[in-house]
């Protein structure tokens, strides 16, 4: 049975700022950071955007390409996320009452720092593989954290990336090909219950955990499939900041023309969960029947998950029936003041 | 006084080593010393370590360390003087077999840097600067070193550029040394254009932080005679030590590293040799403003011709004195507490004319030379062919 993607849709908040406008705040080097790190300005969400109305609006892009899926026939709702607004109660619940699939379905709260986007991609394509849905929603979206003056504070940003699977041939868009994954108990990354901001390793995130496991999960998937760098028209990586996901692709082999499409990160931030899922569907807006596509998430503490995508003849007919990815990254923006972007984060204590 | 070889090195390789401890790292370099002086027990373990309590919360180090190797039994050692600590286990396992208290001991530095983050790791080393003086106010080692080569600027007219070509020689002389942490090609723009650590000092002009161990197994000559196999017999000559105030404000001369001086001259007075003699060095490169003072201090060159001495290449490899043939600090890394060892340990390898592509011809007499903190305290040995 060919199972594939049905519809996508991404969405990205209009709120940006610049990376300088956070550099003057906390006395920093912006020139050295924009060089280290080849980060330019981030996505912040609006007072009322979270992962559930983000989730929401990629789900309803998604659906508007799917060539009419009936919401009530999906049987499986995720979404992975690190920033789901409660603790308790799910994320999954409120967009499957928000886009009409409830309540026959069976819907899970994902987490694995930054890769728990692709996480649902995995569920959600094996599940339909499996006979045991019609079609399935997997789901990536942040409003990611960044501590104060912290590192993570110029690159943590907002936005998600939806995704429906079914096995029927003539809605299927881009079909999985193969699927691969990659993980190890790497502590890079964490934050404790109760903790309002993550906490790092530092370098540490660079070579044992990003690099080994992204390079590692990619050729794994490369060799498991028999396809090697120069079959793909595209491949995505995980996008923590500019640099990495360039160096790792350059390490397998990619060009700058394979790369670029779904290089999204010194504009859009590190949306986390969302990152390389919303690559993805940039790498679909422009994507032409027969491309091979190559998407590889990484997740701290961690692990990274591989996809192969084939591109089907159904491509061009959905391309345009929603917001595409980059027309969000690139027009209507609105630019904050770090005093705005304090607020809308809740970085400011208020009276209690 | 008894004469004192030095029979076997090992080191491990220098970097970020996630994957391997503290007491890995130290094992893998004193077996591999232990392994190359053909010996398999000693009298006595010295140990050269900084702060293994801060960088990865174990204390009674040489103990646990001893027993790292299956020498639980062992007298081990463990001696302090921060970034010289290496440098003061050499001189404290020569004392020992010198004096005749032990024939034959195995002398190491390790220290395991990467475990705590840059802020933690920063605060670690800060410790060896005076507390009291220095560290309370928020003062760190690049900043007091910007201050030293602030000073030498305007006595001597030292410039920005001749710092950056110590970096430049030693970044190039690393490229030759499978266990230096950079293999990196740096140029003099490369070095200006670099990130502003502390006015005048630039990223590339510090060494960076490390993981690494180093040993060494001393005995007597007549001990390393037997052992040689055909290999020259490289002995300590001479052994130098001094301290300083640690704090810089309590120094009158800021231009001058009078500890290194200091244990220089001793060490000289002890070899019965001058400086004219030394065919190559090792010195503590910490910042690049470090070597142009030690060189000055040894008396390779004359106060205030240090930096003209670089431009010229005279510490080039191929100069008239190579400095830091194995990239130095600043290029093979500074695992804080190996640094000293490993530097015998690459004058012991230029010696034994096993150094490969960055061999100094014709080394007979060479010269270590270990710093702690801002030149608080320095230790200085001198070793030669006999």
């Amino acid at each position: 049975m060919t199972v594939g993607i049905v519809g996508y849709g991404a969405f990205i908040p209009r709120r940006r700022i610049k990376l300088e406008e956070i550099a003057k705040v906390w006395g920093a080097d912006a020139p050295a950071y924009k060089r280290g790190l080849q980060l330019y300005e981030k996505s912040v969400p609006g007072a009322d955007e979270d992962t559930v109305t983000m989730s929401v609006e990629a789900a309803r892009n998604a659906l508007a390409r799917s060539g009419g899926v009936d919401p009530t026939d999906i049987g499986a709702l995720y979404i992975g996320s690190e920033s789901h607004p409660y603790a308790v109660k799910p994320s999954g619940t409120i967009v499957s009452e928000a886009i009409g699939a409830v309540p026959a379905l069976h819907v899970a709260d994902l987490e694995f720092a930054c890769k728990a986007g692709t996480e649902t991609l995995f569920l959600a394509q094996a599940l339909v593989k499996a006979g045991e849905v019609k079609y399935a929603v997997g789901i990536g979206a942040d409003t990611s954290q960044g501590a104060p003056g912290d590192a993570l504070e110029y690159s943590a940003a907002a936005g998600a990336a939806a995704f429906i699977f079914g096995a029927d041939g003539d809605k299927i868009l881009a079909e999985v090909v193969d699927t691969y994954s990659w993980t190890t108990d790497t502590p890079d990354f964490w934050r404790r219950e109760y903790m309002h901001y993550p906490r790092h390793g530092s370098r540490f995130t660079g070579e044992p955990a990003y690099f080994r496991h992204t390079m590692s999960s990619a050729r794994g998937m490369m060799e498991k499939a028999g396809l090697e760098p120069k079959d793909f028209a595209h491949a995505i990586f995980h996008q923590p900041n500019g640099k990495f996901p360039m160096r790792v692709g350059k390490k397998l082999g990619f060009t700058d023309q394979q790369l670029e499409t779904g290089w999204l990160s010194p504009w859009l931030g590190n949306t986390y969960s969302g990152a390389s899922p919303i690559g993805f569907t940039a790498v679909l807006d422009i994507a032409s029947p027969g491309d091979l596509v190559l998407l590889t998430s990484f997740g701290s503490g961690a692990g990274s998950d591989s996809f192969v995508f084939r591109v089907t003849d159904r491509i061009s007919e959905v391309q345009d029936l929603a917001p595409k990815t980059r027309v969000q990254l690139d027009e209507n923006k609105i630019y904050l003041e770090y005093g705005a972007y304090a607020k809308l984060r809740g970085k400011i204590r208020m009276a209690e | 006084m008894r004469d004192v070889a030095i029979i076997g090195t090992g080191m491990t390789s220098f970097g970020e080593l996630w994957e391997t401890s503290l007491r890995s790292l130290w094992a893998e370099a004193a077996l591999a010393a232990l392994g190359n002086a053909g010996v398999d027990s000693v009298d006595l373990i010295t140990i050269g370590c900084m702060s293994s309590g801060l960088f990865t919360g174990q204390e009674h180090l040489a103990s646990v360390l001893a027993d790292e190797i299956g020498m639980a039994g062992v007298p081990a050692a463990r001696v302090e003087s921060a970034c010289a600590s290496g440098g003061l286990a050499v001189r404290a396992g020569f004392a020992e077999v010198a004096a005749g208290l032990a024939d034959t001991v195995l002398v190491t530095g390790v220290e395991k840097m990467t475990d705590v983050d840059g802020a933690d790791a920063t605060y670690a080393l800060g410790t060896a600067a005076d507390s009291e003086w220095e560290g309370f106010h928020g003062v760190t080692f690049p900043g007091l070193y910007a201050m030293l080569a602030r000073v030498h600027m305007q006595t001597y007219g030292t410039t920005r550029e001749q710092l950056a070509r110590v970096a430049v020689k030693n970044h190039a002389n690393g490229l030759l040394n499978r266990h230096a942490q950079f293999h990196l090609k740096v140029t003099v723009d490369s070095v200006l254009e670099s990130t502003l650590v502390a006015d005048p000092l630039r990223l590339l002009d510090c060494s960076p932080v490390t993981d690494g161990a180093a040993a060494l197994v001393l005995t007597t000559v007549e001990r390393a005679r037997e052992l040689a196999g055909g290999r020259p017999i490289v002995v300590i000559k001479g052994s130098g030590m001094a301290t300083d105030t640690v704090s810089l404000a309590n120094r009158s001369n800021l231009a001058e590293l009078e500890a290194v001086r200091l244990a220089g001259e001793r060490a000289y007075a002890m070899a019965g040799r001058t400086a004219g003699d030394i065919h190559l060095a090792e010195v503590h490169d910490c910042f690049t403003i470090a070597e142009i003072m030690a060189t000055e201090a040894l008396g390779f060159f004359e106060p205030g011709f240090g930096g003209p001495a670089v431009d010229k290449g005279l510490t080039d490899l191929g100069g008239k004195i190579p400095v830091n043939p194995s990239g130095g600090l600043k290029s093979k890394g500074h695992p804080v507490g190996a640094t000293g060892v490993a530097q015998v340990v690459e004058i012991v390898t230029q010696l034994r004319g096993e150094a490969g592509q960055r061999q100094v011809e014709g080394a007979r007499i060479g010269l270590a030379q270990n710093m702690g903190g801002s030149g608080g305290s320095s230790v200085v040995h001198i070793l030669e062919v006999v």
